[in-house]
């Protein structure tokens, strides 16, 4: 069970939250403009990081807001939280 | 009474309080103190259960959670729990227990009989012996359940009550031994908030057992002043009667509290039965204690062989004699504490022990206390079936792995064995801490942690007293440091006189003169009846790996999870491949440490309160009218209302029925309704809806489907324009959170600039649809009729009107394909307006119909509903709605997909009807569409049956069905083959439309 440092609620435990995959998957701006392969790849493919993964999460059974975690799958350690539309920070697991 | 067995004075038990208990049908005595085990010592009890495969005779083993011998059936009826450790069983009045694994009865076994043929029952054997024929499989499993296997599980629902506590600590100490109650009391005098947990009744641990002084008084004085002071202090609580039972990411772990188990009787209602407490801990110590392991010498499970350090707790702390002729079997120091104790209690006591003239204080004592000690030998035999009542007694060669010389026979009734101690590492080795072996020790000892925890005392490593209680202070200091508070002074350990120990001599298998698995069983896993043999047997078949291994002989695989048995069985397999024990590896600790009840796991999760129902504002007006009711999601919904005596067909018939030749009034307040605001609300509504919604005009209502992203149904509902910037969603209503979520998740994190909040008003709203040729009149007669014309009020579109003068909204929309009208109001009118509706409706025969009548209307109609014509897998074409498919409004969630190969390929599903051969078959949902009828599976399956219902107003059963290529199959016979043996139906594929196929019914 982690502990999830909501970036606008604090520290709260996981069951709170939903996770939602790995996030900086942005929309293709014309989807039509890419191929097949390049549509699949934005609409199923999703990394299975071994180490660092930057993935969405959601506090649900919160205030309801969605923001960005890294997670070293590894370890399950969460070594950083930051809200929509902040640039990745660089983190070392 | 008669506890022969219990020594005059000293113990910890209050002999001014007896007990009285039963076990296997006779009543027995103890005292206040006792656990079931040293109730049954003192009794003489020796026999306590049959072992898991070959039903041999076994005893009392231990004196703590390591127990695999002594599990028993605990209580009777619905509170009846099977494999309980009788060590760890409180004694209470009325205790009935029974032992396990026995037929007729324990002194009596007939599958005994398995033990004549033990040579046929090697490790492996339920892999090499059953695999055919397959069919035989049910007839084997049978059999082998009844022979093998443990307690029986309850079968009525549990009467007790469970709570669960969440709470959080700076400092969570697991162990209530010397060195946890000095780590926190460290930590408490720092200030930090501490919890300590211990899973005995009376914290001390080692401490109660021992005669070992701290600070010059007895350990048991120490304990209590600690404990006094802990208690004394704000933010400490201490746990007794608490297992810490799982340690999991992120220092979060489980504490399983026994609160009531102990005083025997049901709890007063008020008072939980177990307390599951989840602890989030900035820092945690683990003082989890050592546990001996046994010697693995021939028939070394006799009843009477005992664990010595167990011996020694039963003598000091229970004032119980396990044994009047004892022997002690040890290849280390320690036991030396358990034969001097023995003998000042009474018993006679010899010593084997299997190192040359050991040297140290203790066996200085144990010399001048008159004790025998035979060096340099080991027991090669044990006499005795369901006691022991003997041993054999030979030289053990310098090289450990032969005897040597004569045999000395010796009458015992009691062996007390030591080979060596482990620490109890298991919940470091849950907190992801990677081990390290421990020469010295011949044992697994915490290498490097993981989480943010430190092991101190015995679970480290360090077996005597002052070493536990120094570790303990400092991890108790080092872990409130770590959490943010300062030392303070005055947290020294206090001084202890130790004895100086000598070195262990490992002899993994003590050999008896015979080949190893003649003439007896050399023990390693008393609990899955694994012995040595089973262990060279793996070895000599290739297994390799320690996971294998385990798996294959079952080793470690029990109750006990292997607690004496894994560093025993790892080192015969070490020796098997002439490497070293940490070169085998070790398996993973799992947990919970000691079994947790799937009661405390559920705690106030059950019943009523497992997950909340919801019921609309008329729900109990729907009771009152008999409704039965149907789960859709977390909601009650009306699922038909029968009338007296009326079947289920019959009242959904007439439910129907009403609904189209006269009027029905439906409760839709379930349906899912999302507020939408904001100046790109429309633009929003496009993205997320394959139609077009920007010219939508203010009080319009439109019918949208949701795809996600790969092209699929996911929702769908009507829409309606309350604003230029305002619109109302409506979902199903099991998709209600989900869509919100949904909309929630593009607007937070794809665009998260547009300007679009959306609310939940589900619960806000009461909604009565009231259908039917009669609606209007109905309707009409509680507000002005003149403004519902055809002309006046639109079809699809909404109106603000009072109806039975309640400010209502009004919606010219159905999900039926009758006349419609769906009236919002507020929650708290809901039930004013039903019954409103009903007292107007009453001339025309209004007829209240629920989910069933429902189902049906909206079939006839060949309207879907996602999620049950729909799984996951099904375009808006797969259904024959391209017509809601924009071609022009550009973008849109899904759109891109469309052009997928997959999902643009013409022979995909497709929703079309099926009519059965017999107009009063109904099919079952689910059922599989063949062309071909074979005389066994598999048959090729080109569709399924998604829906299917009797339709009284079409006068036959009505289904539909999603089918390869459907629309060009119209006309087509296929065939329904079917699970109950019966001969499979005949069925036409239609249109999907059944009923008022142009649909002039609705906008009339």
């Amino acid at each position: 069970m982690f502990l999830i440092g909501c970036p606008w609620c604090g520290p709260r435990s996981q069951q709170e939250f939903h996770c939602h995959g790995e996030a900086h998957i942005a929309r293709p701006k014309d989807p039509d403009a890419v191929s097949d392969a390049e549509w699949a790849e934005y609409v199923f493919n999703r990394s299975n990081t071994k180490g660092v993964l930057y993935e969405r999460w959601v506090h649900s059974h919160g205030c309801r807001r969605w923001f960005n975690v890294a997670r070293d799958t590894v370890s399950d350690r969460i070594l950083a939280v930051y809200r929509m539309g902040e640039r990745r920070p660089k983190v070392t697991p | 009474m008669s506890q022969k067995f219990r020594l005059a004075g000293g113990g910890r038990i209050d002999r001014t309080r007896p007990i009285a208990f039963r076990f296997d049908g006779a009543t027995l005595h103890g005292y206040a103190g006792d656990t079931l085990a040293s109730a049954l010592l003192a009794n003489g009890v020796r026999l306590v259960g049959r072992s898991f495969k070959y039903h041999r005779p076994r005893g009392i083993l231990s004196s703590g959670a390591e127990e695999s011998n002594a599990l028993v059936q605990l209580r009777e009826g619905a509170r009846t729990e099977p494999n309980m450790r009788a060590p760890q069983v409180e004694l209470f009045n009325g205790l009935v227990a029974e032992t396990q694994n026995r037929w007729p009865s324990v002194r009596f076994d007939v599958w005994a009989v398995n033990s004549l043929f033990s040579r046929f029952l090697p490790a492996g054997f339920y892999y090499k012996t059953f695999m055919w024929p397959a069919s035989w499989w049910m007839t084997y499993e049978k059999i082998i359940r009844n022979a093998a296997g443990l307690g029986k599980g309850p079968t009525e629902p549990d009467p007790d009550r469970y709570e669960h506590r969440n709470v959080w600590c700076d400092v969570l100490v697991a162990g209530g031994g010397p060195a946890g109650l000095m780590a926190a009391l460290a930590a408490a005098r720092s200030g930090a908030r501490v919890i300590i947990a211990d899973e005995q009744a009376e914290m001390g641990g080692s401490l109660l057992s021992d005669t070992a002084e701290i600070a010059g008084k007895p350990g048991a004085d120490w304990v209590a002043a600690v404990l006094e002071e802990l208690r004394a202090t704000a933010d400490v609580t201490v746990l007794p009667r608490t297992t810490v039972s799982g340690y999991y990411d992120h220092n979060y772990l489980t504490l399983l509290e026994r609160v009531t188990d102990h005083v025997g009787t049901g709890p007063d209602g008020k008072t939980p039965r177990q307390r599951f407490w989840q602890v989030r801990a900035k820092q945690v110590v683990l003082a989890t204690g050592a546990i001996e392991r046994p010697l693995c010498f021939l028939d070394n499970d006799r009843p009477g062989v005992m664990l010595a350090g167990a011996v020694r707790s039963y003598v000091n702390r229970y004032a119980v004699l396990p044994g009047r002729k004892a022997m002690v079997f040890t290849n280390n120091d320690s036991a030396y504490n358990t034969a001097i104790d023995l003998a000042r209690a009474g018993a006679s006591v010899t010593v084997v022990d299997l190192r040359r003239e050991p040297a140290g204080d203790l066996v200085d004592v144990a010399e001048s206390a008159g004790i025998e000690i035979m060096d340099g030998c080991a027991i090669t035999g044990v006499k005795g079936g369901k006691r022991v009542t003997g041993v054999t007694i030979r030289r053990l060669s310098e090289a450990g792995d032969k005897v040597t010389g004569g045999s000395r026979s010796m009458g015992c009734d009691l062996v007390a064995m030591s080979g060596g101690w482990n620490p109890t590492v298991h919940l470091f080795s849950q907190s992801r801490g990677k081990l390290r072996f421990d020469d010295g020790l011949a044992a697994f000892v915490p290498g490097r942690s993981f989480a943010a925890e430190r092991s101190a005392g015995a679970c480290n490593g360090k077996m005597t007293l002052s070493a536990c209680l120094n570790e303990g202070a400092e991890a108790g200091r080092a872990a409130a440091r770590d959490a943010g508070f300062k030392a303070k002074a005055g947290s020294a350990a206090p001084k202890v006189d130790e004895p100086e120990t000598g070195e262990i001599r490992s002899v993994w298998v003590v050999p008896s003169g015979k080949p190893l698995g003649r003439g007896g069983k050399h023990f390693l896993d008393f609990q899955n009846d694994v012995t040595a043999a089973d262990v060279h047997l793996a070895h000599r078949e290739g297994y390799v790996s320690i996971e294998h291994l385990k798996r294959y002989t079952t080793t470690g695989m029990g109750t006990d999870q292997g607690k004496t048995s894994n560093v025993n069985a790892l080192a015969v397999m070490a020796q098997l491949q002439g490497v070293s024990i940490p070169e085998v590896g070790t398996t993973t600790f799992r947990p919970p440490y000691t079994p947790v009840g799937l009661g405390a796991i559920a705690g106030r999760n059950v019943g009523e309160f497992m997950d909340p129902a919801r019921g609309t504002a008329m729900h109990d007006w729907h009771a009152e009218h008999g409704a039965l009711f149907e789960d859709v999601g977390q909601w009650k919904r009306p699922w038909y209302y029968p009338r007296h005596g009326e079947s289920m067909q019959d009242a959904v018939n007439r439910e129907v029925l009403a609904a189209r030749n006269s009027v029905g009034m439906l409760d839709a307040s379930t349906l899912g309704k999302i507020d939408i605001q904001g100046p790109d609300a429309a633009n929003f509504l496009n993205m997320m809806y394959t139609n077009a919604w920007l010219k939508l005009p203010v009080g319009g209502c439109r019918y949208g489907l949701m795809l996600h992203e790969d092209g699929m149904v996911f929702d769908d509902g009507v829409t309606t324009r309350l604003g230029e910037n305002r619109f109302l969603m409506t979902t199903t209503t099991g998709g209600a959170a989900n869509v919100l979520s949904w909309l929630e998740e593009w607007l937070q994190t794809e665009w998260p600039g547009m300007k679009v909040h959306c609310t939940s008003v589900t619960e806000q709203w009461a909604t009565v649809a009231v259908c039917g040729p009669y609606a209007r009149h109905v309707v009409g007669s509680l507000t002005e009729y003149d403004k519902l014309g055809p002309r006046d009020f639109e079809f699809m579109t909404m109106r603000e009107m009072d109806v039975a003068g309640i400010p209502a909204r009004v919606f010219r929309i159905s999900f039926t394909g009758e006349l419609a009208f769906e009236i919002n109001v507020p929650r708290r009118h809901g039930l004013a307006l039903w019954e409103a509706v009903w007292e107007a409706g009453q001339k025309y025969g209004i007829t209240p119909y629920g989910t069933e009548a429902m189902h049906v209307l909206r079939a006839e109609k060949g309207f879907v509903i996602v999620g049950q014509d729909t799984d996951g897998t099904v375009t808006p074409m797969d259904l024959g709605m391209d017509w809601i498919v924009s071609k022009t409004k550009g973008d849109f969630i899904g759109r891109r997909s469309f052009a997928r190969e997959d999902t643009a390929r013409d022979d995909r599903k497709q929703l079309v009807g099926l009519f059965t051969e017999d107009p009063h078959q109904v099919l079952v949902e689910g059922a599989q569409l063949v062309e071909a009828v074979e005389a066994a599976p598999p048959m090729a399956m080109v569709g399924h049956v998604t829906s299917s219902y009797y339709s009284p107003n079409v006068g036959r059963s009505i289904a539909l069905a999603m089918l390869t290529r459907g629309r060009s199959r119209i006309g087509e016979t296929l065939h329904a083959p079917r699970l109950d043996g019966g001969a499979p139906v005949t069925v036409t594929v239609t249109d999907p439309v059944f009923y008022d196929k142009d649909g002039v019914r609705a906008r009339g």
